[in-house]
């Protein structure tokens, strides 16, 4: 049985790990490579890299700092920010990416997550939506690490997205982003309920329970999270000690030992 | 954390056909000790003991590459020469008949087809999930029966025929049973991914090249050049 995912985030600006409130006032958490490799030895499941000052400052993924991190993590490794074309996509798998995350330049040009899901397959590709909720109960798609409204509906773009070939759908929620008021599982459960592909959640962890909400209530695959791991405010081990105990499989911890 | 062993250690060709990531496989048996090189054409082979192809995607297009790189009929003559081969994911795949996935021949060095994965909740099949051996095998000496290793993919290979249960090493429950791992004589394949299933998966390549050193070592004489372009096999 397949079991939950769980994944530290690497926010990654001018080659360091941050970690902001609702993608801003950032602080600084460390060294990329290094934490990859803390993160592998106590057990996640998965890596994210976001570079997430590339699609702002209009430049591609920091390629070197990619393959440090790669070379370090022997879990797997999804990169995201700035990558734009099937190029850039080949150059950042090439760096030891095993996927790679679409966001910004996805929602510009959708046809885009076609193209890559034909050339590298589309276990490869990873559509990223920050969603933000409005009054009406709806999200809406924001773009450009969280700058720019699209009026694209988060769900009809998820259901999208999912069709033209993403192979899995990492859903943020701004709302809760850094703020450690837990995932948005109604937002989760409105994708989950309607895509088959996995669903990575997050933003908001706090707590392990909201790891455990996030895959019952939501309905989530994996569970992202940054800042509580960044700052061992819980370990990894503890996320996945709480999924067991609700009856969530879970893969054992085992550090790289070899 | 950085074990390196770049000389000494068993020389293991990677083939490069431009079908995915090789920098993490590349440094899983760098880390294991293995001597890696890169093989793009059939003569990066030839002071090889050990193959490795990896590989994502799908059967059609991995196979044009391999023969645009004349790697096809080196690589049948190696396994045929019996010396040590380890197929991961696509690399596993190809070692069929051929592939549903898009009608391709493949190797045909084992009976049966790849096949979509059957009654799978979610498609592609991508995490960890528990890999239950049929049978013990020195590729998982020091590893729990049910040991989780990750996965990405939609297809894997079925074994047909009289061999089915002879070349079934593992298997792994995703909706439906499929196999995870097989096993024939020199020529061993995996369907998750050893060089990024952690500690587990470092463990399972060092199994792998403890392995194919015992068997180049009793290999004997007889030792044909399987790069040199086509004369290889005793003619």
């Amino acid at each position: 049985m397949l079991s939950r995912r769980v994944i530290p985030c690497l926010d990654v600006a001018d080659g360091r790990v941050v970690k902001g409130t609702r993608f801003v006032d950032l602080v600084d958490e460390g060294d990329p490579p290094e934490l990859a490799a803390r993160y592998a030895d106590e057990g996640a499941d998965e890596l994210v890299f976001l570079d997430i000052t590339a699609a702002p400052e209009g430049r591609r993924t920091l390629l070197d700092v990619v393959e440090r991190t790669a070379r370090r993590a022997y879990i797997p490794l999804t990169v995201g920010g700035g990558v734009r074309s099937t190029a850039d996509m080949r150059d950042v798998l090439g760096a030891g990416a095993d996927k790679v995350s679409l966001n910004t330049a996805a929602v510009a040009d959708p046809a885009l997550i076609a193209r890559c899901a034909r050339r590298f397959g589309r276990q490869a590709v990873v559509v990223a939506i920050d969603a933000r909720r409005t009054p009406d109960g709806t999200w809406r798609v924001l773009v450009r690490g969280g700058r720019d409204e699209t009026g694209l509906d988060a769900v009809e773009w998820a259901v999208r997205a999912a069709e033209l070939g993403a192979g899995e759908l990492l859903v943020t929620s701004i709302d809760r982003d850094g703020t450690q008021s837990g995932y948005d599982t109604e937002l989760l459960r409105a994708i989950t309920s309607r895509v088959s592909v996995p669903v990575i959640a997050s933003g908001g962890a706090s707590a392990p329970s909201d790891f455990v909400a996030a895959v019952r209530d939501g309905g989530a695959d994996a569970i992202l999270a940054a800042s509580i791991f960044h700052r061992r405010i819980y370990a990894i081990a503890d996320v996945k000690r709480a999924l067991r105990q609700a009856g969530i499989p879970a893969r054992a911890t085992a550090g790289v030992g070899a | 954390m950085n074990r390196t062993e770049p000389r000494g250690g068993l020389r293991v060709a990677v083939v490069d056909y431009g079908a995915g990531n090789l920098v993490s496989i590349e440094q899983a048996l760098t880390f294991v000790g293995a001597d890696v090189r890169i093989a793009t054409q059939p003569a990066d082979l030839e002071d090889a003991e050990a193959v490795v192809v990896p590989g994502v995607g799908a059967a059609r297009p991995a196979m044009r590459r391999l023969a645009r790189a004349g790697l096809v009929d080196p690589l049948l003559r190696w396994i045929a020469l019996g010396r040590p081969y380890l197929g991961i994911c696509l690399g596993l795949q190809l070692l069929f008949d051929g592939s549903d996935e898009d009608g391709a021949a493949t190797f045909g060095v084992i009976p049966g087809r790849t096949a979509r994965l059957e009654g799978a909740p979610t498609l592609p099949h991508i995490g960890w999930n528990q890999v239950e051996r049929r049978r013990e095998h020195v590729l998982f000496t020091g590893l729990v029966d049910g040991t989780d290793f990750y996965f990405v993919h939609s297809y894997a290979g079925r074994p047909e025929g009289a061999t089915a249960d002879a070349v079934t090493l593992a298997e792994t429950e995703h909706g439906g049973r499929f196999v995870s791992a097989v096993d024939r004589g020199n020529v061993l394949g995996v369907q998750f991914h050893a060089e990024r299933s952690g500690g587990a998966g470092l463990r399972l390549l060092g199994n792998f090249t403890r392995w194919a050193t015992a068997l180049t070592a009793g290999a004997g004489a007889e030792r044909s050049p399987v790069g040199a372009g086509g004369t290889a096999g005793g003619d």
